[in-house]
This record gives C-alpha cells, sequence and structure tokens, in this order.
C-alpha cells in the first residue's frame, strides 16, 4: 500500500497543493479572492485538459476554449429558468426548454456534448500533422465562436443567456479540479497515454512498435475535450450568465500561456502553470489599481497586467523552455518511480544536438528528423 | 453575370488583400518554420502609426495627414522597425526552438502588441478617413468598380512583381530561397542566416506596413484587434496554398478571398451570418483532402 502511495504520489500532491492555497486565501476574509480562487480552480481544469492533449500528444490545440463554450452552453441550456428559456432560446428541444436540470446533470451534459463534437472533429483532423493539425483547431475556435454569436434561437446571439443558477462556489471547483487532475493521471500512465507520448517523442518509431497513432490522439483528444467541456459548464454555473465574447482567443492565449509557463510536458506542469499565472495576473492587478509608496499612489497604467503576461510567456519561453516545472513531475519522497517518461519534452531542443552547430540554425519539427 | 463579374472583381479584391498578409506569413514561415501571428499586429500598428497617440475618440492623423510619398515609406518603415524588434528580443533567442514553440511565442508578442495599442490609444475603434477619394467608382464596361480595388490590385501585382525578382534575381533573394530550402544546407555554404532571417523580417514588414493602409483606407477605422481576422484568414490561406510555398500563399489568398466573397454573395441570407463558420469549415475539408495545399512546397515534405 505504502509502496503504492509513492508510486502515485504525483496526483495528490497537487491535489494537496491546491488545498494549501485554498486554506492560505481563506486565511483572508476577502470577497474577491474567493472568486480568483474558484475562476482558479475551475482554469485548472481547463488547463489539465489541455495538457492531456497538447502535453501528451505534443501537438498544440487553439481550439480547445471552443470546447469550453460548448460546455458552458450545454449547461446553461439545461439549468438556465425555463421562462427565460421559452421566450429567448425558442430554438431549444423542448426537454431542455420546459425543465429545469440539477447541477450534476447539467454539468454531464457539458461533459458529452464536448465529447461528442471533439470525437466528429477528431475523426477528420486527428489525420492531420501537427501544424495542420494546430490550424484545423484554429479554424475550430473560429466556427464555434461564429455559430454560437449567431444561432440566436440557441444562444440568444450577442446579448447573453441570463438566470444560470450560480451554484459553484471554491469548493465544488476544487473537487472538480482535483477530479479532473486524477483522470489526467490515470490516462498519462495508461497504455494510451504511454503510447501516445512515445509518438510525441518519434512519430516514427512510434508507429513501427505498432502504435496506431491516429487512435490514441483521438482518445486523448475526445478526453481532454471532455475535461475542458466540464470546465466551461461550471463556469457558466459559476458566473450565473453568459456569453460568446469570453471564449475567443484572449482564453486561448491565456490558458495556453499557463501551461507553456508550467511546462506543458508534465501534468504538474499544467496545475503549476495555472498557480504561477493568477498569481502573477493578481499581482499586476494589485499594481494597476495602484499602490501606496510613501505618501504617493504608484499605479501602472491600465494594460500592463497582459502586457506583463505577454513578456513573462516569452521570457520563459526564451529562458526556460520547458517552463517552470522543466518537464518533470512532481515527487516529494523518494523511492517514486515517476510515471512520466523522462524523454525530452516537446518543447526542447534535442539533447544529442552537436555542440559545434554554427550559431543560430532552427531546428524545427520537421528538420529535426534529418539532424 | 453582370452581378457574378462584380462579385468576381470583390473577390479579386479582397483576395489581394488576404495574399498580401498570406505572402508576409509565408515569408517567414518557409525560412523560419515560424507561423506568425503577431504578423495581423505588425498591420494594426502601421495603421495606428497614421494618428497621433491619445485615448480620444475622434483620431487626429498625424503621418496619415503627410503627402503619400513621404507617408507610405514612413508607415513601412515603422512596421519594418517593429517586426526586426520582434524578431531580435523574441525570435533570435529561440532559434533553435521547435516549430509549436514559435507559435505560442509569436502569440505572445501578438498579446503584447495588442495591449500595448490599447494602453496607447484606448479601446473604443477610431474612424479614420485617409482618403476619400477611394471610393470613386470607375467604369469598366458595364462594371462599376470602387478606385481603391483597382489600386488593391495594382498595389499586390507590383509588390509581387517585385518581391519575385528580388528572390528571383538579387543575391540575397537566392539566399533566401536557399535557406527556405534547406536552412541548415545554406548556412555551411555560407549564407549568414541572420541576416536573411532579418531581411524576411524587414520584407514581411513592409508587406504588413502596406496592407494596413489598404485596408485602413478601405475600412475607414481602426482598432486594436483589426489585425486579427486578417492574420487568420492569411494563415488559412498558406495553409491551403500549400505550407512553405510562397507562391501556394498567393493562390491561397484569391482562393479564400473568392470563398469569402462567394459564401457572403450566394448563402441564402439566413446562413449569411455563419459565412465564416462555412469558410473555415471549408479549410478543415481542403486539409482533409489535400493536406500539402493546392501548391505543395518541396522542402515541407516530411522526412525520416
Amino acid at each position: 500500500m505504502g509502496h503504492f502511495l509513492l508510486r502515485h504520489q504525483t496526483p495528490m500532491l497537487l491535489a494537496v497543493l491546491l488545498v494549501l492555497i485554498a486554506g492560505a486565501t481563506s486565511l483572508s476574509s476577502n470577497e474577491a479572492l474567493q472568486v480568483t480562487l474558484t475562476e482558479m480552480f475551475i482554469r485548472v481544469i481547463v488547463v489539465v485538459g489541455l495538457y492531456v492533449f497538447i502535453g501528451n500528444s505534443g501537438i498544440i490545440s487553439f481550439g480547445h476554449i471552443g470546447f469550453m463554450c460548448i460546455g458552458a452552453y450545454a449547461a446553461a441550456w439545461a439549468t438556465a429558468e425555463p421562462s427565460f428559456k421559452q421566450i429567448m432560446l425558442s430554438g431549444l428541444p423542448a426537454f431542455l426548454q420546459e425543465h429545469q436540470y440539477p447541477f450534476l446533470v447539467a454539468t454531464a451534459g457539458a461533459l458529452l456534448l464536448a465529447m461528442a463534437v471533439a470525437f466528429v472533429l477528431g475523426l477528420a483532423i486527428m489525420r492531420l500533422s501537427g501544424t495542420a493539425a494546430s490550424i484545423a483547431t484554429f479554424a475550430f475556435l473560429i466556427i464555434v465562436n461564429s455559430v454560437y454569436s449567431n444561432w440566436d434561437s440557441l444562444t440568444a446571439g450577442v446579448s447573453s443567456i441570463i438566470g444560470i443558477p450560480t451554484v459553484v462556489g471554491s469548493f465544488t471547483a476544487y473537487a472538480f479540479a482535483a477530479l479532473a487532475i486524477l483522470v489526467a493521471y490515470l490516462f498519462q500512465i495508461s497504455r494510451f497515454g504511454l503510447m501516445l507520448r512515445a509518438s510525441r517523442d518519434d512519430e516514427v518509431a512510434a508507429r513501427a512498435s505498432a502504435v496506431k497513432i491516429m487512435r490514441v490522439r483521438l482518445a486523448a483528444f475526445v478526453l481532454s475535450a471532455g475535461l475542458v467541456g466540464i470546465g466551461g459548464g461550471l463556469y457558466a454555473q459559476f458566473l450565473g450568465i453568459l456569453t460568446v465574447d469570453p471564449f475567443y482567443l484572449n482564453l486561448s492565449f491565456i490558458t495556453i500561456a499557463m501551461l507553456v509557463v508550467g511546462g506543458m510536458a508534465s501534468l504538474s506542469g499544467a496545475v503549476v502553470g495555472v498557480v504561477a499565472v493568477t498569481a502573477i495576473v493578481e499581482i499586476l492587478r494589485l499594481f494597476e489599481r495602484g499602490v501606496p509608496i510613501g505618501g504617493a499612489s504608484l499605479g501602472l497604467p491600465q494594460g500592463s497586467q497582459e502586457i506583463g503576461l505577454g513578456i513573462v510567456m516569452a521570457l520563459i519561453l526564451i529562458f526556460r523552455p520547458n517552463g517552470l516545472s522543466r518537464g518533470r513531475e512532481f515527487a516529494h519522497f523518494a523511492g517514486a518511480p515517476l510515471p512520466a517518461p523522462s524523454t525530452a519534452a516537446p518543447v526542447a531542443p534535442p539533447a544529442s544536438a552537436p555542440a559545434a552547430r554554427p550559431e543560430g540554425i532552427p531546428i524545427t519539427d520537421e528538420r529535426k528528423a534529418i539532424v | 453575370m453582370i452581378q457574378f463579374l462584380q462579385n468576381l472583381i470583390d473577390a479579386i479584391a479582397l483576395g489581394s488583400i488576404y495574399a498580401l498578409v498570406a505572402l508576409g506569413v509565408g515569408l517567414l514561415f518557409g525560412i523560419l518554420r515560424l507561423i506568425n501571428f503577431a504578423h495581423g499586429d505588425f498591420i494594426t500598428i502601421g495603421a495606428y502609426a497614421l494618428i497621433v497617440p491619445s485615448a480620444d475618440v475622434t483620431a487626429r492623423l498625424l503621418i496619415g495627414g503627410w503627402p503619400w510619398p513621404v507617408m507610405i515609406p514612413m508607415i513601412c518603415l515603422i512596421v519594418v522597425i517593429v517586426a526586426l524588434l520582434a524578431d531580435a528580443l523574441v525570435f533570435r533567442p529561440l532559434r533553435r526552438a521547435t516549430s509549436p514553440t514559435l507559435m505560442i511565442a509569436s502569440f505572445a508578442v501578438s498579446y503584447i502588441i495588442q495591449n500595448g495599442v490599447l494602453m496607447a490609444y484606448g479601446s473604443r475603434p477610431k474612424a479614420v478617413d485617409l482618403w476619400s477619394g477611394a471610393n470613386t467608382q470607375v467604369l469598366i464596361g458595364d462594371l462599376r468598380v470602387p478606385m481603391l480595388q483597382l489600386i488593391t490590385l495594382a498595389v499586390t501585382l507590383v509588390l509581387m512583381t517585385a518581391l519575385t525578382l528580388f528572390l528571383k534575381r538579387t543575391a540575397y533573394g537566392v539566399q533566401m530561397r536557399a535557406a527556405a530550402e534547406d536552412f541548415r544546407m545554406a548556412q555551411y555554404l555560407g549564407v549568414r542566416g541572420n541576416v536573411v532571417i532579418g531581411i524576411a523580417f524587414a520584407i514581411s514588414g513592409i508587406l504588413a506596413g502596406v496592407v494596413s493602409l489598404l485596408y485602413t483606407t478601405q475600412s475607414g477605422s481602426l482598432s486594436h484587434t483589426m489585425g486579427v481576422p486578417l492574420a487568420l484568414f492569411a494563415f488559412v490561406a498558406v495553409v491551403v496554398g500549400g505550407m512553405g510555398s510562397l507562391v501556394g500563399a498567393v493562390v491561397g489568398g484569391f482562393a479564400i478571398g473568392l470563398i469569402v466573397t462567394m459564401l457572403q454573395a450566394y448563402l441564402p441570407p439566413e446562413l449569411r451570418a455563419f459565412r465564416d463558420a462555412f469558410a473555415f469549415g471549408f479549410v478543415i475539408l481542403m486539409l482533409l483532402v489535400r493536406p500539402a495545399g493546392l501548391v505543395p512546397a518541396r522542402s515541407t515534405f516530411e522526412r525520416v
């Protein structure tokens, strides 16, 4: 038993880390801090979901926020006031229009709808190469945005859906974040996860070892979309009001930034990234509001929070390309064989690259193979 | 028939803008394997350089008020400087990084530029009247063509010819093509990598500058995200045309212009709002049918 715990300490350590953060913030009775905390837990779900696909497959997806949007609207359709739905969302099927479903049903709906869409989309785009697949996920994000902001009878178009019961607080969000971490961990150490990571590190060798790359990629894609969809569902039931606008490029950027800052090759990286970026953003926000120094108040101009985040991300990419976690998993207690393979992270240059290489040669995807 | 020809001209005019943007993106992709999100924001910077920095709603022209023989080079120069700075500060330290890392880095550059513009100019869109004669109609047979469309087309042709001549006839152009073909080999043969990449960034900056002028004249307004849709359509153009092929980027640009215009014209009215969804759905389809693009580039075939 002890051995089992040691062997699988990573997800537990991550869950404990989040509890500690929750504990630390609960010391202050600041209302806004509790909201930030809940939002952070929801981001953990989304970024861990993102990690399940990006981290394990090495393919960047810009489209996962589309699944968040799908999940959020699915939850809103299930839980919004029937009177509102009958007037504003006349295109909804009767079983949604006339009833109001409980939290768990709504969240399951968010999960299932996101997974169904991901399955259909994934069948198509998982056969593409890395860069083309990234562009295709981009196209998906734009499609989702365009459809959801124009399909007035289902999404209320550019106006918002209101009256969603705000049942998600920091405790619920935490429970789902811990669950997401566990699911991501189980996937990562499963056969599918290992095969996918093998294909990430060397596609040709993996294929030669009978890994059906498309199938494992698709499995990860659907699972990760499901997690992100849950994140969206919780987000809707946290805000209580829903529009399409937040689910676009900015949120895509922020969630990918979180993954990159933490290190996209490990689950610990995904979680640490969310915590670190949330901390950075909060600190910059504090400075934007103004910090009293001596008698005067020093305030950064509006927008420095975003610019600061962009700069931090660029610096991390340049100076710590494997992120804060360096692509490794948390393991505090000795004697634990790490489940995450220790091969180079997707963002790292190959360790065996000849030292005498002339300066400035980019080793890129397409070229790495011929070195 | 006339209606169709009219639509076709709209498509070509829109397509030539996309083609210019796609050329800027495709050039860098060919050499660096960088999909540059920030290209759209280079365009935004070119457009905002026209006016006095302030958060006021009404925009006062600064460089935009200068006579055009001074204004055009000045705008291009500003964008080129921004592009070179982005290269020096972000992309040069990342020369050894993989393609996804570069893509994310350019995402970061884009985010910084957008919020920088937001900080300096405020978030409200601004109206700018750069050239009121732009919409004068020119009659060609029975067709009415706005002046600006003709100019856009002419500018596109001139720039493409110039770029082709540069790539085929000058020493740097040849080096650039060699670098796009096989960067490592080119370096072993004495091509200076950073110089070639710098030139590529400069050219893509010039293209972005010109597009910013054409686009601002056409739309008459500025916003801090104005370049984003252009860049998105350009990525798609690059992918549809064939990644790494400049001819492909141009073909892709015109193809996207055609698709978007024809969808706008011939979709049933109730579906017209979903134009972008159809256009990008078509892109995914295109990727599936011809993953290498309309004009496949030789150098992007995967080697083992």
